[in-house]
């Protein structure tokens, strides 16, 4: 395992060198100008180039290019163009935010999923299978960001049970898991992020799930005459590989997929931060937020597959 | 008296005096008012001393923290805003040299870090954004200021309290755009080494509030400034929190479940909503102008009467009921309460006429491609607008290709100039006419013709020319505002822009705040909002 390990540790410098060539390549395609949102409506095009100068951004994209992986591989990823502010600091900050609610959310999905998964696969064809089968394609039909809004019309404005907006009553740095007054800022968007992660799961869980309660050995073991929970047991550890897949894809969609979310709720994390940056063409902020959330996906997808390997040793990898 | 302070009294009177210091400090610490704001920034705009994201930085990171040798007089709801004096008591030109001004500095003033405000600091700003040889230079500052900065050529000390302006042009407007220029404390900057980055974590003006904290790109707060210099201005509670907040329906669902009490730009479907629930809506007509610019160097708008077929074409009564009632029709790049709106003809909708002009240019099917964004600054509701002024100007024959692009994309557009973008015939730009310079004179003067100014379409009248020049060299503001007033007479006459309409700007405020004045301007003062428990 450890060899398999290291392996794809290595695998992913060459992922990294492309998502940087990518990112590049995307900022520049796109239209707008990153000088443009700093300037006044009336700026000559020598204010314009006097400022593209100071931050560097007339020279050669290719140069450019060459630098900031030379920056980027001592850690530093530039400043932002709109507020100076050290660029890993800024995405770090953010994925920490991010990361938090994510966790939250795919451990809710998680849960809730399994348990309908287990009882739709034992049950095929049941009402219980048609209801999770219904909450499944309405988790995945319903826009995130409408399902948020109504949260919020519904918790926050009519019923003033829990915060429409913002992380903390004093923002971010406030913000505390274990004090309530602060925590329940999370529970919205958490919600709102954990519907389409649970009902992927719970597909993946049920269909995972009824394919094996319909193999031999499951056969062999009622035979021998094991009880239900124990032969569902044997079936859930044989189905885990892929739901732990699935469950590894949706954190990483979640890490950096939740714009509309956090933009909604004004959670500050990635998905807010790369709005920002979108919006105001902040192409070190932009950049510099790819690459990571490239990176932390990659992270997250290696963890799965170890994780596979260890709950399903018969997974050779090496 | 013995009796209460006898020995054997003390202790019980250091325990009663305890208790009181104790109790007295926990009721002044509930007692802190706080106005927590929900601005339409994306972000926290820039607040070392030349604010980002529009006017909305300049309203609440510039005229809060920070004075201008002149500020804008915001007290009233009646009429249009106007320059007063501030870090300058007095300004005239020198008689001899139209190029040279010499401004009064108010004495002993301090910045918020006790720094000292005098010639010397007035001159230090104005190197500030102006000087690349000088130590404080911030070319990013020096960038977003030439929209007020570039006739200024350099400042120079007469003595502590008075200062010689020199300017590259006779510029009669110079007071109004000392009024967006901000002074920032040489002292404070020297502190952080001339780093900009380290100065914002304790930057210090003169303004009426101080900075507090800061949370990056969540929340900044600034709390009351009791020394400040005019006393009228101390603001009436202690604490301002500014969260950017651009989505509509978050603002509006944080004033209405208590997380924000003053809401910026809430969307006309959801005032209904806000009103029922208790909620004070403001709104006043104040120098938005939503409208097109169009290029009149090449067909279709280089004939007057497509323009004039254009400008009869719109129905604004259909504007206003789009949005709420919270617009008036335009009929020019003025709003009415400007003393230098003049009488220019209004182009009432007439889709008759509209079409006669068009069939006398010869221009069928009239076609014209035009820049439009899906959201941004002061553009209101671009997407319905701008569907709506697409099926107005087809129905008397014109063919509009709209193209939606994002905001920073358009501002791309607007600063290249029409000649980097051929393929557009006219782009939806909102502009804030909030002087008759930014308003009028950069608008339509050649020299200010784009890529070298606001003037976008490439409008040229030697009329205009020699009116704005004679603005420009004209200190009798009367006498300027006669020539301003014909000059858009002039310009509407010509149908330089199609004319839409001016925005009403609506807050929303909680019941709670009491004593805000919306002034008609894209700048309002906060400092008199009470917050009643």
């Amino acid at each position: 395992m450890w060899f398999y390990a290291a392996r794809r540790i290595v695998l992913t410098i060459p992922i990294a060198l492309g998502v940087t060539i990518i990112c590049f390549a995307l900022v520049y395609i796109a239209p707008g100008d990153p000088i443009a949102s700093l300037l006044p409506p009336n700026a000559t095009a020598s204010d314009i180039a006097l400022l593209k100068h100071s931050y560097g951004l007339d020279r050669p994209i290719p140069i450019q290019y060459l630098i900031w992986l030379g920056h980027a591989l001592t850690g530093n990823l530039g400043r932002s163009i709109q507020n100076s502010q050290p660029v890993a600091g800024e995405v770090l900050r953010a994925l920490s935010n991010t990361l938090l609610i994510a966790i939250l959310a795919v451990l809710v999905a998680f849960s809730i999923a399994l348990v309908l998964g287990m009882l739709a696969a034992y049950r095929v064809g049941s009402w219980v299978d048609r209801l999770a089968t219904g909450i499944s394609v309405l988790g995945i039909s319903v826009p995130s960001f409408w399902l948020g809004v109504v949260l919020v019309i519904l918790f926050a404005v009519k019923l003033h049970w829990l915060p429409a907006t913002g992380m903390g009553t004093s923002g971010s740095e406030s913000f505390s898991l274990f004090e309530w007054k602060q925590a329940k800022f999370a529970i919205l968007p958490v919600v709102t992020m954990a519907l389409t992660p649970l009902s992927i799961i719970m597909r993946t869980t049920r269909s995972s799930l009824a394919e094996v309660l319909g193999q031999d050995f499951v056969q062999t073991l009622r035979a021998k005459g094991l009880g239900e929970i124990a032969i569902m047991r044997h079936a859930i550890w044989n189905a885990m590989p892929q739901i732990l897949a699935m469950l590894g894809l949706q954190l990483g969609y979640l890490l950096g997929g939740s714009i509309l979310i956090e933009t909604i709720f004004t959670w500050p994390g990635t998905g807010y931060l790369l709005n920002k940056a979108i919006l105001t063409r902040d192409i070190p902020l932009l950049q510099g937020a790819i690459l990571i959330l490239a990176m932390a996906f990659v992270a997250i997808n290696l963890v799965v597959d170890l994780l596979q390997t260890v709950v399903d040793p018969r997974i050779k990898r090496a | 008296m013995r009796r209460l302070f006898g020995m054997k009294r003390i202790p019980a009177v250091l325990l009663t005096a305890a208790t009181l210091v104790s109790v007295m400090s926990s009721v002044q610490a509930r007692a802190e008012t706080v106005v927590r704001v929900a601005m339409t920034a994306a972000d926290i705009p820039d607040w070392t001393g030349v604010p980002d994201q529009g006017y909305e930085g300049y309203r609440f990171l510039g005229y809060t923290l920070y004075d201008g040798l002149t500020n804008w007089d915001l007290s009233s709801s009646d009429k249009a805003a106007d320059i007063v004096p501030a870090l300058a008591t007095a300004w005239h030109v020198d008689p001899g040299d139209h190029k040279k001004w010499i401004f009064d500095l108010r004495e002993g003033v301090k910045f918020h870090d006790g720094c000292a405000w005098n010639a010397d600091a007035a001159v230090w700003n104005f190197d500030r954004v102006n000087s690349k040889d000088s130590k404080q230079f911030n070319p990013k500052q020096f960038s977003m200021s030439r929209g007020f900065m570039d006739n200024v050529d350099h400042a120079q000390k007469i003595d502590d309290s008075h200062i010689a302006i020199y300017t590259k042009i006779v510029d009669s407007y110079l007071p109004y755009e000392m009024s967006t220029f901000f002074q920032v404390s040489p002292c404070a900057v020297q502190k952080a080494n001339y780093d900009y980055t380290a100065y914002a974590a304790a930057p210090a003006g003169t303004g009426p509030y101080k900075f507090d904290k800061v949370t990056p790109h969540e929340r900044i707060e600034l709390v009351k400034n009791a020394d400040y210099w005019n006393k009228d201005r101390v603001p009436k509670h202690d604490r301002l929190v500014l969260i950017p907040m651009p989505e509509a329906a978050t603002r509006a669902a944080a004033l209405l479940s208590g997380q924000v009490d003053f809401v910026e730009a809430p969307s006309p479907d959801t005032i209904p909503q806000l009103q029922s629930a208790g909620m004070t809506i403001t709104k006043v007509p104040y120098p938005h102008n939503w409208n097109y610019q169009i290029r009149l160097d090449r067909p279709p708008f280089n004939d007057l009467r497509v323009r004039q077929a254009a400008n009869y074409a719109i129905n604004r009564d259909d504007f206003i009921e789009l949005l709420g009632g919270y617009a008036t029709p335009g009929y020019g790049v003025f709003i009415e309460s400007q003393p230098y709106y003049g009488n220019p003809m209004k182009y009432e909708y007439d889709p008759e006429k509209a079409k006669e002009l068009l069939k006398q240019a010869g221009c069928s099917p009239c076609k014209m491609t035009i820049a439009i964004s899906t959201s941004g600054s002061g553009q209101m509701q671009p997407l319905p607008m701008n569907e709506l002024v697409k099926e107005q100007l087809e129905a008397v024959g014109f063919q509009v290709t709209l193209v939606p692009i994002d905001w920073n994309s358009l501002i791309d557009v607007f600063i290249g100039g029409p000649d980097k973008f051929p393929q557009y015939d006219g782009m939806n730009f909102s502009l804030a006419p909030i002087d008759a310079n930014q308003g009028l004179l950069k608008t339509t003067m050649t020299r200010y013709m784009s890529p070298h100014g606001s003037n976008w379409g490439k409008y040229s009248n030697p009329e205009i020319d020699k009116l704005g020049e004679q603005a420009l060299a004209t200190f009798d503001e009367a006498e300027r505002n006669k020539i301003i007033a014909k000059m858009h007479e002039i310009a509407v006459k010509d149908a330089f822009d199609i004319f839409i309409v001016h925005d009403l700007n609506p807050r929303a405020l909680s019941p709670k705040l009491k004593g805000f004045v919306q002034a008609q301007s894209w700048f309002q003062d906060l400092t008199p909002i009470q917050v009643v428990q």
